[in-house]
Parts: C-alpha cells; structure tokens; sequence
C-alpha cells in the first residue's frame, strides 16, 4: 500500500526539533523557514489571484442587477437575485437534475468500475491489453465522445446502438430527444467508469496476497473472501473514487452542451448558470445562481475533503 | 472443470472490454470510410478505406485549433511545473507552519466549480482585451491543474529519502543545488507524470475554451462541433477529426497507465 510514504509532515522536519538548540541553530531553522515560505508564496498567490477573487467578484456581481441588455441599468439591488432564485421556476428542478445525473452516473460507473476492476485483476490472456482498453474512454477528449456518442452511437437513424437494438427485434429509440437524462448518464458512466476502475485496480493490487491464499487454505469460497476481506479492504479506494467522481461529475458541462442543451431535465447547475449568463445576459442572476451552486459544491467537498485528509495526511485508517 | 471455468470468464473479460471499447473503435473504422458508407444502416463492413477525411479535416483548418491546443496546454503545463515544483518542495521538506491550511486551501481551489469565477474573468478579459487569447486561456488553465500538481508532487518528495538531502545538506548544499541537482533527477518520474495529467486536462478543456475564445485562440475541443452540419453526412468526417483530437492524449495516457492512477487519485495511490 501507498500509506506507508504519507508520514505526517513533522516527522519530515528535516532538524530533529530535540537537538539543543543553540542561537546559530535558531537562526538557521527561522532562515529555513523563510525560504519555505519564499518557495510556497508564488503558487499560493497565483492561486489566490486566479480562483478566490473572481469569486468575490461573483458574489458582489450577484448583489447587482445587471442586465447586459440594458447596460446603462447596473445598480445595487441586494438580495433580489438571491430571491429570484430561490422563489423562481427554475432552481429546484435544475438542482434535482443535478442529483439525478451526477448521483446515477456515479453509482453506475462505481458499480461498473468495480465489477471491471475485479475481472481485470485476474491473471488472464491479454491482460496489459484489455486494461489499456479499457482506460481509453478516460482519455477521449469529452467533446469528442458526447459528439460522437450523440451522432455515431445514439443517433435514431443511423446509430449503433439502435441499429443493435433491431437486431435484437426491439424498436429504435431516439434517445437524445427522448431519454435526455439516460443519454447524458450513460456517456458519464461510459467515460468514468475507467476512472473509478483504475483507482479500484490500484487498491485490489495491493491486497495482500498470502491473506487471499490463507482465506481460500481455510476453505472460504470466492464470494464470501470478496465479501469479507476484499471489500473491506477497498473500502477507503472506494471512498476516494466515488468522491473524486463526484467531483468531476457535478461539474459536468460538455456532454449536456453538445447532446441535449439542457433540455427535458438536463439543465443542470452549471449549465442553466452558462445559459442565464451567456444566453439570457443577465449576469446579477447568473452570479447569485454561480454563488449558491458553489455552496452546495463546498457542502459537498466539505465531506469529500474530510475523507481525503484522513487518507491522504494520516495514512488512512488501517 | 476449474481451467474451463476460468477460460469461461476470460472470454466473458474480453467481450465486455471490447464491447466497452466499441465507441472508439468504431470512430477510428468510420473516419477511414467514405460519408455515404460511413452513414449506411446496416452498417459496411468490408468498405474501401482511404484517409480522405484527414485530407478534408486539414482542409477546414484543423491545423491551427490543434497548434493552440498544444501552446494552451503545454504552456499551462510549463507554468504549473514551475510553481508547483518549489511549492511542494516547501511543503514536504522544509519545515514550514500550516502545511496542511495551505494543502487545504490548494484542494479546495479544484472543488470551486468554474461557476465560481466564469463572469467575472470573462468581463476582466474583456475590458483587458484579452479574449480570444491563448496567454489567458493557458493561465485559467494553470489555476485549475495546479492544485492537482501540487498535491502529486507533494506525495513524490515525501519519498525522497531524507539522507539523501541530509548528506546534501552536510556537503554544505545550498537550497537550490539541494533542490535541482540532489532531489529533482530523483522526480523525474513523478514529474512526468504530473506534467502528463496537466497536459490531459487542459488538452480536453471544453467550458473555458468555448467561453473565452472565439477564432484566433479557439482551440480543439469546440472547434470539433463545426463538423456537425444540418445539411448532410458528417459522420466520416466528424470521426476523421475526432481521432485526430483524442489521438495525443490517449496514446500519452496508454504509455503512462501506472502514473495516471497516482496522479489521478491525487497521490493517494500508488
């Protein structure tokens, strides 16, 4: 396992705090400490510029009412943006969409990726190929494959799936048109169940070998080994995945601008912001939206974030 | 009875993995084929193949979506190497006060949604004139891997085994031959590796890209939807340039596989 190499970061202190301290050596680690912060600063500031005062921006824009149809009307109006979200047609429906499309795809991709990650950790012909493979979809650039999925895949006429689909006797489905949700669900979990796999993989291989052979000497048959020892033991890389994923996924723009532009109960969080602002013009509402979708993602990352500082910090719990 | 069980589920694997990786093998088959073949339903198997569609794909200008994909992410990836490396080089070695707020802080950045700043970097850009710029697009990029960069290389300098830069230490190294000439050549690995991921995500960038460029700076990603035209088939074509688009990064990832799972779950596995 990894956690061996994730040592709390005091015990990297360099100078063994135990020493008897004389004044050069003071000066010195006071001199070290200096230089550590001289090498932090320049990634932090850049960091600070580019992605937290924009979003103080955003939250002052929010308190505006500006429309860019209007510009000469910019003025303060305060919360009414946050009203109009809040009492307005469209929020509730696109948050649910959220949760539908972000909550199934990352439950069909983590189900997905495990029951792959477990037929590809067996030692069989062609193994290094087949997980090659299956990572591609992870890589195709998401334009690529939503443009794809949607034209060469799903399309009612000339569609694969389709196509498959009367061969099998059953009547072609016009899924972009449709099944809106099912389509941008299934391009999701066809591009991050490899995701999900290769974390899965990762933490399968680093099951202990003799505790498996041990288990299977004793007499527990497959399914009660994987029941008992195996999914125990994933549990923190099935933590990390699904978190991760959640991540990605709710941010997800690419599949719902390019197949269905939001239509039939894929307006999503990020894509009705993308349409308020760039769309509709008005940017006071687009902003309140941003402000409080940033909420719900900190609610969220909070959780995620928990969990990923006692992995990654302390080594996780074993 | 155990052998043929296990034959059983290897063939069972393999449908799976190739009815998994049917997508991009069927875009790789249709961009070799003619439009009227390619959109022929039950599809044709045994077609001539030719590479006109790459022909016609360079036509449409391809060429220079490509060239600022390549300057937008191999630029945010040079600036996010450069700050990424000495921040955690400060972080895990050096002996420095809330190490883990500024983790903390670097690992939220990636949580805030683009939502967060889209409006007002587009109208700063705007009244800077620089929309449609590949420098500001590499920039947004840069913020947006360097939280990941950080993290990665952080993990890969907690490995370093501490005498090494000790016994540097001791030879009376100064900070920054303790830094580039003991510790980096020991990194490279993991410097590819962060490197690779950057390169990945900012190569298939799609939201910033479509928002802030228009013509000169566009880059691969919107650029594809051109192929979709209401008129006629597109589909040969649309597939000719897609592979052309995904090709670097998913051939890069394929000779890469073991530092994408690291790099992908943060450090947090091996």
């Amino acid at each position: 396992m990894t956690t061996a190499s994730f040592a709390p970061d005091q015990e990297r202190t360099p100078v063994p705090p135990a020493e008897p301290e004389g004044t050069a050596t003071r000066l010195a680690l006071k001199k070290r400490g200096r230089q550590a912060r001289a090498l932090v600063m320049p990634a932090l500031i850049f960091s600070i510029v580019l992605t937290q005062v924009p979003f103080l921006v955003t939250i002052a824009f929010s308190m505006l009412q500006w429309n860019q149809l209007r510009p000469s009307e910019i003025k303060f109006n305060w919360f009414e943006n946050y009203s109009v979200v809040f009492t307005g047609p469209d929020f509730l429906p696109s948050l649910m969409s959220t949760v539908i499309i972000t909550g199934s795809s990352v439950v069909l991709s983590l189900l997905l990726g495990l029951f792959f990650a477990v037929l590809l950790d067996r030692k069989f012909l062609g193994r290094g190929l087949a997980r090659t493979l299956m990572i591609t979809p992870f890589l195709v650039m998401p334009a690529a494959a939503a443009l794809l999925w949607k034209w060469s895949m799903l399309d009612v006429n000339v569609g694969m799936v389709n196509w498959a689909l009367n061969l099998l006797g059953l009547p072609a489905v016009a899924w972009n048109t449709d099944l809106p949700v099912v389509t941008i669900v299934i391009l999701l979990t066809w591009q991050y169940t490899p995701f999900m796999m290769l974390i899965l993989l990762a933490g399968l291989q680093s099951q202990s070998r003799e505790v498996l052979e041990a288990a299977s000497v004793d007499g527990a048959g497959p399914w009660r080994t994987f029941q008992w020892m195996t999914l125990p033991h994933l549990r923190q890389y099935i933590e990390i995945s699904t978190l991760l994923g959640t991540i990605m996924m709710l941010q997800a723009f690419d599949p719902i601008a390019i197949m269905t532009k939001g239509t039939g109960g894929t307006k999503t969080l990020s894509y009705l912001l993308y349409e308020r602002a760039f769309i509709g013009l008005d940017v006071g509402q687009a902003a309140a939206f941003g402000v409080v979708t940033v909420i719900i993602t900190i609610a969220v990352a909070s959780i995620a974030l928990r969990t990923l500082f006692k992995v990654f910090i302390n080594g996780g719990e074993r | 009875m155990r052998k043929i069980r296990g034959s059983i589920i290897t063939a069972v694997t393999w449908v799976l993995v190739l009815l998994f990786f049917f997508p991009i093998g069927w875009m790789v088959f249709t961009s070799l084929k003619s439009e009227g073949d390619a959109a022929s339903i039950p599809p044709k198997f045994l077609v001539n193949l030719n590479f006109d569609q790459y022909a016609i794909v360079f036509d449409r200008g391809m060429g220079s979506y490509l060239l600022n994909s390549l300057s937008a992410s191999l630029g945010s990836t040079l600036i996010v190497l450069l700050l990424a490396i000495p921040c955690a080089y400060g972080l895990s070695i050096r002996p420095i006060k809330k190490v883990q707020d500024v983790l903390f802080f670097f690992i939220s950045t990636r949580f805030l949604p683009a939502a967060a700043s889209i409006l007002p970097v587009f109208f700063i850009l705007k009244s800077l004139g620089a929309l449609d710029n590949i420098t500001a697009l590499s920039l947004l990029y840069t913020a947006i891997n360097l939280p990941i960069a950080v993290w990665m290389m952080r993990s890969f300098f907690n490995e370093v085994p501490m005498e090494i830069v000790e016994a540097a230490q001791i030879d009376g190294a100064n900070l920054r031959t303790e830094l580039t000439k003991v510790v980096l050549p020991i990194l490279i690995p993991g410097i590819a590796a962060v490197a690779l991921i950057c390169f990945i995500f900012a190569w298939n960038e799609y939201f910033l890209a479509t928002l802030l460029t228009t013509f000169t700076a566009r880059t691969t990603p919107p650029f594809l939807a051109s192929f979709v035209d209401g008129r006629g088939q597109f589909l040969a074509v649309l597939s000719a340039a897609s592979t052309v688009a995904v090709l670097p990064v998913v051939i890069a990832g394929w000779i890469a596989q073991k530092q994408l799972v690291r790099g992908l779950a943060m450090g947090a596995v091996k």
